[in-house]
């Protein structure tokens, strides 16, 4: 009878991130080390691989577009602490991009599986493209998850950065394919009474229920 | 250890923590700032400045032990 992988759970969306402590390239490092600073938790599959490389250097140039919005990076792979300190420099040697945050070395997988981070189907052996972001109280905000093959996209991920900070400090929703300086969602009336508050409100309304404002 | 390397000398990080403790005990927030560090790295550091008896945390915040303040560059 052929083994079947064990099935791992998933961190859930607004509920606490999965606490650790980690070894890192920086030290070892736990969650709550970012208390009050948002958090770009990110795997990729292996040290000294094509797309990771590439996907390393384009973290990096985000980088500082990222901490003018109060967000930290951190990467893992189950890799060691030597193997990820040897890629850093040879990244920095051969690009010239200098890789300025921490990367975990999660030999004994304990973060992987916190996150459910390694999907059997894709490799038994290497976690998935996985992007947790994490607000500055500790609250899992969004997850993406990107196969082996497909390097992800840097806008994306400063977009959600966005979207999330956005309806966090207008308390709206955003459409599809948002950017920053687009009109956002009001959320929609749950009463006869807040629908016509909406309706006379001055919003661009679509319906009743479809109603955008600019914040 | 990312703060005392293996010959019992400190790392930069960490030697600049303890410059800015010696003119007064500060939170890690402050001392984020002092140092030039990101704040995460901060309070890793504190964890194990304080396990290696240089430092201690008080109701101001983290304060120079003596044998923390003997590693100062001044002392």
């Amino acid at each position: 009878m052929a083994d079947t992988p064990s099935v791992q759970g998933l961190p859930r969306l607004n509920e606490p991130a999965p606490d650790f402590e980690a070894v890192t390239t920086h030290g070892t490092i736990r969650l709550s080390d970012y208390k009050g600073s948002w958090l770009i938790l990110f795997s990729h599959p292996a040290d000294f691989t094509p797309v990771c490389t590439t996907e390393f250097i384009a973290f990096s140039e985000i980088y500082p577009e990222l901490q003018k919005r109060n967000v930290e990076l951190l990467g893992l792979s189950i890799d060691s602490v030597y193997s990820h300190i040897a890629w850093v420099r040879n990244v920095e040697e051969k690009t010239g991009v200098h890789i300025p945050f921490p990367i975990i070395a999660d030999l004994d997988r304990k973060v992987a599986t916190a996150y459910g981070m390694v999907m059997p189907g894709a490799s038994s052996t290497e976690t998935v493209r996985c992007v947790f972001i994490i607000d500055p109280e500790g609250v899992l905000r969004a997850m993406l998850y990107y196969p082996l093959t497909t390097g992800r996209n840097m806008q994306e991920i400063l977009r959600l950065i966005d979207a999330l900070q956005t309806s966090d400090k207008h308390h709206v929703a955003t459409p599809a394919n948002w950017q920053p300086g687009d009109k956002v969602i009001v959320p929609a009336p749950k009463t006869m009474e807040m629908v016509e508050q909406n309706l006379k409100a001055g919003y661009e309304v679509v319906d009743w229920y479809l109603a955008k404002k600019s914040v | 250890m990312a703060c005392i390397n293996p010959d019992g000398t400190l790392t930069p990080s960490a030697q600049a923590i303890l410059e800015a403790l010696r003119r007064a005990p500060a939170k890690a927030e402050a001392l984020a700032q002092q140092a030039g560090l990101p704040l995460y790295r901060v309070r890793s550091s504190m964890r194990e400045l304080v396990v290696a008896g240089l430092v201690v945390e008080t109701a101001e915040g983290y304060a120079l032990t003596e044998q923390g303040r003997a590693r100062t560059t001044s002392a």
